[in-house]
């Protein structure tokens, strides 16, 4: 993968073969996904994805292989098959057909089951540390993350140290949406009026992108943040440089984030009021009538 | 421009809700993109208006087709809303993909919204006003065929059925003229569908058309059902009956119970929207996560009402093709109950990311997967139809085959979708998109599109271009691949569906990639375009008027293409599955009745027309808020409706001697008639009459 | 009982009537299939009510707003009109006088509309002191259940209408039998459904 992501910078215009640079430009947009894990919970999912397509190999193979080798071999030019018009059914084929699936499915069904529970995005991640808790409320159209124990706030920046654990809590100031981050854990909806959850952490340090899948207007596809994964050490720096701003986050600024527009740039805040998370979830289901 | 003209009379409607408007004062790529579409509608339907003038076929059009309650012209009919809907539905596919292929780290051609409308009008239309009625088309056309009928269970309510469908077609075309569609997507997730979001027509435009189209698949069901419970022929149990009217019977019943949660998603959403009651809102206690149950417990059988048919469409082409039995025809008519039951039990799999209990995603996890054995069996059941057959590459069976192949693949995302730590990462993004066209281009499309092949000789008395049928096919197969493979990459490198424009320049390759495939899908329909007209102009030369072109197996190949009226001068008497098969191997199959009689049909009904009229402007009225409208659109359905229930002089006789003649006809053809060979199937020695081997 | 005399669920005319007996085969398995996609509304209306209950959003209650009083008397009205279409189709199938069967129809829409109007003040009632649908998604939901209901019984009460018209203007032919055995039908479902949303919705919202 990354040899191929190093091949794609050198494909210049022009290149003689259409398929070279279709393939070497997907591996480049492979690296912002799940194959290019950056945290505990995105590389299991990877692993769990492993695993199934090796199963799921054996379950396709058979009719990969049947239907061009019959439809070719039985073929009406053909005269060195026998026909046989009236033949409609076998028990043993019968149970060949029935048996194998069930059997995959029930095996698969295990498999489902264990990892559904494991990667349950409610589960804490297990760490010898505390998890981080960041509260997220999804707005038209940006991210507002709140700090609620560093007592800061962001907007469209979700800055976490490496190697510790991340509690978010989502609620919606507006109508529902999804935070996804590809490379470090799986989409969970944010809705207005209700509180989920979502555990990850960040195993490396990076900037991870970060965005809503669930359309929501016109502002929809620039509803993107970064998530930065720093250094313990940095992530300290970082929080006193977010305090050196000395921009609180006030009613006004309040108003401005949460009425319906883009973001421009991420923005940074000092300080922010006590139980903001809670107040915007109530007041998503006050403050528009509707 | 802002104040609505003659609130009274005009409801909500000013003058820039005509594109044309919006154009002339903003005229730029957006704003001259919907007035173009809106100018290419206008000036479609003025187009037909004038031929049909000229043609002097207006008449014709109302006594033989409008007021028909023929169930074979009513199928017909169908298929027509279809294939147009199919036209726009695709256009706007390429319109979308060349607007993510273009918008790169820019706006692109067309405005968000504008790019929101389109695919919330692609998925609605795909589902509702393509797939639907191709399907309810077919249905209507070949089950009483199948099952030895002369006509449906109820043939006027089949008629309000069709109009109903036109008229939540005509609902999701009028936005393109007048006002803006929904931008909420297919499925309308409230809050962002609710008044306060969204405060303008489109959500209503598409809550009316729905709607429309859910009453008219209810009914559609409950006459399928119906008609085949009650309507077949004499010996003809259920399990000796045709695969498709087995499929199309656990479709009816799919729509008899999935279409209702339709309706009611619909309906609350619209009384949040009318009244201001509060299901779905964000306000006073309104519940967002209801609407996605009510939504899905319909979307999921939806699905299988729009594949069941083609699975039985590829049971007869397959089996035809191959001239062979259908391989395990009871256990795939146990696999086809199966997925009919099992499909209500897995709605919770579009929602896993809600955020309830582990356990409850697993349990629909795990149900999910099970959908996956029975149809995994009927991909091993034709397999082994094809084993020790004669198969022959024709353009259905062209279909059948990429469908195998590609619909695997298909399952194959299914099951990484069914995994819900694995659908957290990609749900809502391409790789969804991917995976539901996988399924539903190569199960529901391709099975159409080869019904389409197989059967349009029977419906029209000609055989279809193979050539271009064959050129057509290989567009659908290229096109899906180059347009659809790219889309799993993308998703799985966490590009979300429905975004109008990107800023990852590593997407790009993959996304020309995806316009290219969307190019040669377009392709593919105009492919069907040209082989209808070369079709028709060649049709002298491929005339199949003794009816069997295929060496067909079910009752429908033994009668006349086109067939008669009746269908049946005489109901058959079966004594077995391949009763008609069977009968060409012993020697009789065309023998004439020993007397001709009398045969009872529906006479033409003005009701459907009217009732589809005053739906359409009762829904267009609730749209623009012209209550004085609404209100005199449902009364006069009402009205329509209890003025029909005191006909009584509803039937007509076709006298024996007609029948007589008809049939005589038919019989002297096929007594001149060559036997032919399956290896000259395509030729135009191919008069249709097969030649069979005892 | 022979096959041919249990051809469809419902009062068989089959003793009386054999032709009008063998076309209500599949006409009144038609209308079953209707109300059993109709019974899914209902049902998904139930489960919807079930889901908003809790979200009374401050404002009226259940116990706050159902009487037993009144909804009692709509059970009994409702039921006895079910009685007197029972009544209606007995006389219909033994061919009575037609000015019978009028009578008991005549009593039965009677009855209806009394219903419908004991509904209409009770939602009066309601309306007036502040527990509208807007008010609540409880609300919301309960006037989206109950009213359906009674919408259910205002098409029926016209439906009888009708069928009096026709009964008078066309006389008991085999079609106004068979409709007459679907309205009938039609009747008893409004009763069961009522029966569901006088034990589910008022019931319960009754007890504290």
């Amino acid at each position: 993968m990354k040899r191929s992501g190093e091949g794609a910078r050198a494909v210049r215009p022009g290149a003689a073969l259409l398929g070279l640079p279709l393939l070497l430009g997907g591996c480049e947009a492979l690296k912002l996904g799940v194959v290019n894990h950056a945290g505990p919970v995105a590389a299991d999912q990877w692993h769990l994805f492993l695993q199934l397509a090796l199963v799921l190999i054996f379950v396709a193979g058979p009719v990969f292989i049947l239907v061009p080798l019959f439809a070719w071999h039985y073929r009406l030019s053909n005269r060195d098959d026998a026909y046989r018009p009236n033949w409609g059914f076998s028990w043993p084929l019968e149970l060949l057909i029935w048996i194998p699936p069930a059997a995959i499915v029930i095996g698969l069904g295990v498999l489902l089951w264990n990892a559904t529970h494991r990667l349950d995005p409610y589960r804490p991640l297990a760490s010898n540390q505390p998890p981080l808790e960041v509260q997220v409320v999804a707005l038209d159209w940006k991210w507002l993350f709140i700090y609620p124990k560093e007592g800061i706030a962001t907007v469209n920046r979700l800055a976490i140290p490496v190697g510790r654990p991340v509690h978010l809590s989502l609620t919606s100031g507006t109508v529902m949406q999804s935070l996804l981050i590809p490379q470090l854990a799986g989409q969970i909806y944010a809705m207005a009026g209700m509180r989920t959850h979502l555990h990850l952490a960040a195993s490396r340090a990076g900037v991870f992108r970060g965005q809503n899948t669930q359309f929501n207007g016109k502002g929809f596809q620039n509803q993107k943040f970064d998530v930065v994964a720093l250094p313990p050490a940095d992530y300290r720096r970082w929080l006193g440089q977010v305090r050196a701003v000395r921009r609180p986050l006030d009613d006004k600024t309040l108003a401005a984030i949460t009425a319906r527009s883009i973001a421009p740039q991420p923005a940074l805040f000092s300080s922010v009021p006590p139980g903001l998370f809670e107040h915007l979830m109530i007041a998503s289901t006050q403050g528009q009538a509707h | 421009m802002s104040a609505p003209l003659l609130p009274a009379l005009l409801g909500r409607f000013r003058w820039d809700a005509l594109p044309f408007v919006r154009a002339w004062e903003n005229p730029n790529a957006n704003e001259l993109i919907a007035a173009g579409a809106g100018a290419l509608v206008v000036a479609g339907a003025l187009f037909m208006v004038v031929l049909i003038t000229r043609l002097g076929r207006w008449r014709w059009l109302w006594t033989e087709w409008l007021t028909s309650l023929d169930h074979k012209k009513i199928g017909i009919m169908y298929i027509v809303i279809a294939l147009v809907m199919l036209a726009r539905a695709l256009i706007e596919a390429n319109l979308m993909r060349l607007q993510q292929a273009v918008a790169i780290g820019n706006p692109g051609l067309v405005a968000p919204e504008h790019f929101a409308e389109l695919f919330s009008t692609h998925g609605s239309i795909m589902i509702f006003f393509m797939a639907m009625p191709f399907l309810t088309g077919l249905i209507n056309y070949l089950v009483p065929l199948q099952i030895g009928a002369r006509d449906v269970a109820y043939p006027l309510l089949n008629a309000i059925g069709l109009w109903l469908t036109a008229a939540g077609a005509g609902l999701m075309m009028a936005p393109l003229v007048i006002g803006r569609f929904s931008t909420g997507g297919w499925s309308g997730y409230p809050p962002f569908t609710e008044i306060g979001f969204n405060p303008g027509v489109g959500p209503d435009y598409w809550i009316w058309a729905i709607t429309l189209g859910s009453i008219a698949s209810t009914l559609a069901g409950i006459n399928i059902a119906v008609t085949i419970y009650k309507m077949r022929c004499p010996g003809m149990t259920l399990m000796r009956m045709p695969l498709f009217a087995w499929t199309s019977l656990c479709t009816a019943i799919l729509m008899i119970f999935a279409m209702p949660p339709l309706t009611v998603a619909t309906a609350l959403l619209a009384l949040d929207r009318y009244l201001d009651f509060h299901f779905f809102t964000n306000a006073l206690g309104g519940n967002m996560m209801h609407y996605a149950n009510l939504f899905w417990m319909f979307g999921h059988p939806e699905v299988y009402i729009v594949i069941l048919p083609a699975f039985g469409i590829y049971s007869e082409v397959v089996s035809t093709f191959s001239s062979k039995e259908l391989y395990g025809y009871n256990s795939l008519v146990i696999a086809t109950m199966a997925i009919a039951v099992l499909s209500f039990t897995v709605w919770l799999h579009h929602f896993f990311t809600m955020g309830q209990s582990p356990s409850l995603n697993a349990v629909f996890g795990i149900a999910t997967m099970a959908i996956g054995v029975p149809t995994g069996v009927k991909i091993y059941n034709w397999i082994w139809t094809m084993f020790r057959g004669e198969v022959r590459f024709t353009t259905p069976m062209c279909y059948a085959l990429a469908f195998m192949m590609t619909f695997v693949l298909g399952g194959l995302t299914g099951i990484i979708l069914a995994f819900p730590p694995l659908d957290y990462i990609v749900h809502n993004t391409l790789f969804l998109v991917a995976h539901f066209h996988n399924m539903l281009i190569s199960g529901t499309l391709y099975g159409l599109l080869a019904a389409y092949t197989f059967w349009f000789p029977k419906a029209f008395g000609f055989r279809l271009d193979e050539r271009w049928g064959k050129i057509s096919c290989a567009c659908w197969v290229i096109g899906f691949y180059l347009a659809f493979m790219p889309l799993y990459v993308l998703g799985a490198a966490g590009m979300a569906r429905r975004t109008p424009a990107v800023m990852e320049t590593a997407y790009r390759p993959w996304l020309y990639a995806a316009e290219v495939g969307a190019l040669v899908l377009f392709c593919g329909f105009v492919a069907l375009l040209v082989q209808l007209w070369v079709s028709l102009r060649n049709r002298a030369a491929t005339r199949v008027f003794a009816g069997d072109p295929w060496d067909g197996r079910a009752l429908e190949w033994s009668i006349a293409a086109p067939p008669p009226e009746y269908n049946f001068a005489r109901l058959p008497q079966v004594d077995q599955r391949h009763w008609f098969f069977d009968a060409k191997r012993k020697g009789a199959p065309y023998a004439p009745p020993a007397r001709y009689e009398d045969i009872q049909m529906p006479k033409n009904s003005a009701v459907a027309p009217i009732i589809g009229i005053a739906s359409t402007a009762a829904g267009f009225a609730l749209v623009w808020h012209m209550w004085w409208l609404a209100i005199l659109g449902v009364l006069a359905v009402v009205a329509t409706v209890i003025t029909r229930s005191f006909a009584r002089d509803t039937h007509r006789l076709i006298p024996a001697s007609a029948v007589e003649r008809m049939e005589r006809t038919w019989l002297d053809a096929v007594a001149r008639a060559r036997p032919i060979p399956r290896e000259m199937e395509t030729t135009p020695a191919n008069a249709g009459l097969a030649e069979v081997h005892p | 009982m022979t096959a041919g005399e249990t051809k469809h669920p419902g009062l068989n005319l089959g003793s009386t009537d054999a032709q009008a007996h063998e076309a209500a085969g599949s006409a009144l398995f038609g209308f079953w299939a209707f109300l059993m996609s109709d019974a899914v509304i209902f049902a998904l209306l139930f489960a919807t009510y079930g889901v908003m209950l809790p979200a009374t959003a401050g404002g009226p209650t259940p116990a706050s707003e159902y009487k037993i009083g009144p909804t009692f008397l709509e059970t009994l009205v409702l039921l006895t009109s079910s009685l007197t279409y029972g009544l209606a189709s007995i006389a219909m199938k033994h061919g009575a006088a037609q000015a019978s069967i009028q009578t008991w129809l005549g009593l039965t829409l009677a009855l209806g509309l009394l219903f419908l109007g004991l509904e209409l003040h009770d939602f009066a009632g309601m309306i007036a002191h502040g527990a509208t649908p807007m008010r609540s998604g409880f609300l919301s939901a309960f006037f989206a259940l109950v009213p359906l209901h009674g919408l259910h019984v205002l098409a029926g009460s016209l439906w009888i209408v009708v069928m009096m018209a026709q009964l008078r203007i066309i006389g008991l032919d085999a079609r106004v039998k068979i409709n007459l055995l679907r309205l009938g039908l039609f009747w008893h479902f409004l009763d069961i459904i009522w029966i569901a949303i006088f034990s589910t919705v008022y019931l319960p919202g009754l007890i504290p």
